[in-house]
């Protein structure tokens, strides 16, 4: 298993805990909180760029919820650089 | 007798001691209560207001004195070289009875030539000094629990005996050593005292084996071990033992123990022997090299769970600090990571919630995934002294570990379930409580989240988390998870023990949660006897999370993001901190495999041999450009490093560890260190020399530290451990002596959380080409990689790692107890001999992984826990085949150990020399 693979894996391990929230809004929101918390930024940025040329193997949760890591990712260092 | 003893009155006594029940069989302790008849012994005679009580007259004295010289009519003369000169109670009694001579002589039939039993390593029975005063019978009974030993025969002929008069060694015995230590005369004494005498000074620390941490007096000649004793005053065992951390010692001499620093350039080349100095600048040279040509981040550490409060403290400290990233964890991460991680989000706190004495007023006990009679013996015996005054028992195992039946002791229920559907008996378990009524409606309005409540209750109350539904995952009768449910939320104080059996699955924390939804919703948490209990596996995990060992939190379980709190760090520290989380452990593998991780510190852990998918990561070792190994020995993992320092045993140094129940005790210096530094020492020299300054003249200072930026730990001192034994944290302003029982009026959290913990099955599927399931445990004798057990007398228990099967599938496979089996997996193969045993169900496999060339971690795969990563070394599905040779990667393994081993020939580094 390469490691982006195993990147995709352990993200659809999370999404597949929190697919039990009746909201999936919530459900996505417990992924994109999960992978913020305890993962490096590395390993985000690796999945996330992964993500732009490749969407197999990805969870519909995931891919969402990854998708919203990118963007949080991006509003933080846009808000870091204009500080 | 006690009623004299507190009043401050000495009774001759031989057959009474603190540690167990009065017996009044020696007769020595005869005393005169007015109004009554006769001679009444004062042991077994209880104390009543009014009693007028005579405990020294002539006529007591008399009889006394004939007592005693039946006694020593039949007991060896030899005094002046028996090894319990010095602490013989029997001649402290005849001194004290004033014993002068003995009319009988030794023509009679006597016990003087009575046989020797020496089959035990480290204790030997010689029957001819017995005086039958039945206290290594009732030690093991009472204080143990095993029923070893008995007397046999009546009269004259009574002696002490091994289970059926077999020797020690091939008894029930488990070499807890409660009866050498109950015994009133050298009949049964410690080999090391028969061959060294009597210690001149002894110190209290603590066992550095299991998360029991059980208190010890070390006693001393000098700088040499003369035994380790059993604290009577340890508040963890209150002095009981067990074989490893009463005898298995002789590791801190091993004479493959290395005592000097030694660097090579590459894992082919042979080790060279440095100084201190040049082995320090040569590691911190090439830390700050990898930096530059990689990154900040491309190094990382790893803490030790076996290493003090304050080492591990240090280590992540420099990781943080002095590396300028936060790549650092530990050895937690692939043991109770789920615990810390499931427990947070449900109670607010990653701890247990108990203390071991708890267990007392337990009512029913519920025991998930844990051995605690082999992983916990110490507890286990306390468990088992709680079970026979009638506590009932719950057993969820795969196996059938001992505690399921033991003498005077049988589980209510065994819950015998397939590995890997943990969560699916939790939930079906909740799935009863919620759809009979049994819920504690009270406790949960008033203590937990309503909305997160509704929300389980329903989702418990769902017809697919019935156990009749889950009956064809799990594999347990819905009859008995009903049964077990009932009994759980109705019997009283239900206690839940839980350990690795929990969390080494890719659902580990999920399971976590389930279980503390299971102890809220019975309002089972908040009191003794009750409570949420993970029990911890080596003597200081709880201590090493405790101290911020994960790469996403400071001390106190605090993450790194929080700008508040790094702000405190930062002050203190005076360095800029990272706001993320850094690599834990197989991210590290994986980083390293890109080319992107190249150097690593690695403090008292064996990551080669303990990780999963063995072969995954010594190949992202092989990736490294700098492993610095500090431990006592070469182990696995060192093979692959580059530079080695030689680490400090438990006995040379001074800190604390902190056991299962958050209880911090103190680890004292009894020997100066080997290799001439104590661990935390080291640490502080590379900080130094990397360029990050640290000055710590005594551990204690950095405990203060530790106290200063840990509001958990703000009232923890050396000083305060000193005055009080030992503390359990929370120790604050509000809990200025400790806290032994958490939650109490409300959750750490607030409002305790319930979390829906829906099952996913694991990925991990058998197949035909993989039939069975593979999992794995632990034995007493032994103590997880056994890098200390190996190299001690342990290994007259268990020489080499066994693989259980069913005698169902083994004769489909044509195996024979003791034959040669092939385990392959999806990962690899190695080759185990086979112990035929119904211990084990059908469909699944058992093996234990305490010895390196066993491969058990060259099958597990890289499943691991959805939230912490955490391997799934319980579940793999594997093939077992008859074969008669070792397997590929035990030929290589070989190889290569033997290989590295002459990459050390003439280095003259070893202890002793």
């Amino acid at each position: 298993m390469s490691s982006d693979e195993h990147l995709i894996k352990m993200a659809n391990d999370i999404a597949d805990f929190f697919r039990a929230e009746p909201l999936r809004e919530d459900a996505i929101g417990g992924i994109v909180n999960h992978i913020l918390k305890y993962w490096t930024r590395r390993m985000r940025e690796k999945l996330i760029e992964h993500l732009r040329g490749d969407t197999a193997g990805f969870d519909d949760l995931t891919l969402e919820a990854v998708r919203r890591v990118a963007a949080q990712m991006a509003a933080k260092d846009a808000g870091t650089a204009s500080a | 007798m006690r009623a004299a003893a507190i009043a401050g009155t000495a009774i001759p006594k031989l057959c009474a001691t603190e540690q167990i029940e009065a017996f009044g069989s020696c007769r020595l302790c005869l005393v005169q209560i007015e109004g009554v008849k006769g001679l009444p012994a004062s042991c077994t005679t209880p104390v009543a207001a009014g009693m007028k009580v005579t405990t020294q007259s002539r006529q007591l004295a008399e009889v006394r004195r004939g007592v005693m010289e039946l006694y020593i009519s039949d007991h060896p003369l030899d005094c002046l070289t028996c090894p319990a000169n010095g602490h013989c109670e029997l001649q402290d009694m005849a001194g004290a009875v004033g014993l002068r001579e003995v009319r009988y002589g030794y023509a009679g039939a006597n016990h003087l030539d009575a046989k020797k039993d020496t089959s035990n390593p480290y204790f030997t029975f010689d029957a001819s000094k017995c005086i039958v005063c039945s206290r290594c019978v009732r030690a093991c009974d009472e204080q143990q629990g095993t029923f070893a030993l008995t007397i046999q025969g009546r009269g004259f002929d009574s002696t002490v005996a091994a289970s059926q008069n077999e020797t020690f060694m091939d008894s029930e015995c488990v070499s807890c050593g409660a009866c050498v230590q109950a015994c009133p005369t050298a009949t049964l004494s410690e080999n090391s005292l028969i061959e060294k005498g009597q210690a001149e000074h002894s110190v209290v620390t603590t066992c550095a084996y299991c998360g029991v941490g059980c208190s010890f007096r070390a006693e001393m000649q000098g700088q040499e071990l003369v035994r380790m004793v059993p604290n009577k005053n340890g508040q963890a065992n209150h002095g009981h033992s067990c074989v490893k951390g009463r005898f298995a010692i002789g590791y801190a001499t091993h004479p493959e123990r290395i005592v000097k620093p030694m660097i090579r350039a590459k894992i082919t080349d042979p080790w060279r022997e440095v100084g201190w100095q040049e082995a320090i600048a040569h590691a911190a040279s090439e830390l700050k090299r990898i930096q530059r040509e990689y990154g900040r981040d491309s190094i990382g550490g790893i803490t030790s769970s076996r290493c003090t409060n304050e080492e591990t403290y240090l280590v992540q400290k420099l990781v943080r600090a002095g590396f300028g990233n936060n790549n650092v964890d530990t050895c937690a991460r692939v043991c109770h990571s789920p615990t810390g991680y499931g427990l947070k989000n449900t109670l607010g706190e990653s701890a247990g919630t108990q203390n071991f004495d708890s267990v007392m007023k337990a009512d029913v006990i519920f025991v998930i995934g844990a051995n605690p009679t082999d992983g916990h013996p110490v507890f286990a015996s306390q468990m088992k002294r709680r079970l026979r005054q009638g506590a009932r028992l719950i057993v969820a195992d795969p196996r059938r570990i001992d505690l399921v039946r033991t003498p005077h002791i049988e589980a209510a229920h065994h819950l015998k379930l397939r590995p890997g559907t943990n969560v699916a008996l939790i939930n079906s378990l909740a799935h009863v409580i919620v759809t009979e009524g049994l819920v504690d409606e009270s406790f949960v309005a008033a203590r937990c989240e309503t909305p997160a409540l509704e929300r389980w209750r329903q989702f418990a109350a769902a017809e697919r988390n019935s156990p009749e539904s889950m009956e064809a995952v799990t594999g347990v009768p819905a009859a008995q998870v009903r049964a077990a449910a009932r009994l759980y939320a109705t019997a009283g104080n239900g206690a839940i023990y839980y350990g690795l059996g929990v969390t080494e699955h890719s659902q580990g924390s999920t399971m976590v949660m389930g279980i503390a939804n299971l102890a809220m919703a019975t309002g089972n948490i908040g009191r003794e006897g009750v409570g949420v209990n993970p029990l911890r596996g080596q003597n200081n995990v709880q201590g090493s999370c405790d101290m911020g060992s994960f790469p996403h939190e400071f001390p106190g379980y605090r993450h790194v993001g929080d700008d508040v709190v790094r702000a405190t760090f930062e002050r203190d520290w005076g360095v800029r901190l990272q706001s993320e989380p850094g690599l834990r452990i197989p991210n590290m593998f994986e980083a390293a495999l890109d080319g992107e991780f190249k150097g690593l510190y690695i403090e008292g852990e064996d990551i080669a041999q303990s990780d999963p998918n063995t072969q995954h990561v010594t190949a992202a070792l092989l990736s490294m450009e700098c492993i610095i190994v500090q431990d006592l020995f070469l182990n696995e993992s060192a093979k692959y490093a580059h530079v080695f320092l030689p680490g400090a045993s438990f006995l040379e140094k001074d800190g604390t560890f902190t056991n299962a129940e958050r209880r911090i005790s103190r680890v004292r210096k009894v020997m100066e260190p080997k290799s001439g530094h104590a661990d935390w020492e080291i640490t502080q020299s590379l900080a130094n020399a990397l360029g990050y300054p640290m000055n710590y003249a005594h551990p204690s200072e950095i405990m203060d530290e530790i106290a200063r930026l840990t509001p958990t730990f703000a009232g923890v001192s050396f000083e305060r451990i000193e005055r009080l034994g030992s503390i359990q944290w929370p120790c604050d302003p509000s809990h200025p002596e400790g806290t032994p029982t958490m939650h109490v009026n409300e959750f750490v959290r607030g409002k305790g959380k319930f979390l829906v913990t829906e099952y996913v099955p694991t990925a991990e599927k058998v197949t035909a080409k993989f039939p069975l399931i593979l999992t794995t445990g632990r034995i007493l004798s032994q103590y997880n990689v056994g890098a200390q057990t190996r190299r001690t007398a342990n290994n007259a228990w268990h020489q080499e790692d066994r693989l259980e099967i069913h005698p169902h599938d083994a004769e489909e496979r044509g195996i024979g107890e003791g034959d040669w089996v092939g385990i392959a997996s999806r990962a690899g193969e190695t080759v185990l001999r086979a112990r035929v045993t119904d211990r084990v169900q059908p469909g699944v496999v058992y093996t234990t992984f305490h010895f390196p060339d066993s491969g058990a971690n060259v099958i597990t795969t890289d499943n691991s826990d959805w939230a912490t990563n955490c391997p799934e070394y319980k579940v793999t599905a594997v093939q077992a085949t008859r074969v008669n040779q070792p397997s590929e990667w035990q030929k290589r393994f070989r190889e290569f150990s033997e290989n590295q081993d002459s990459l050390l020939q003439g280095a003259d580094v070893f202890v002793g020399k």
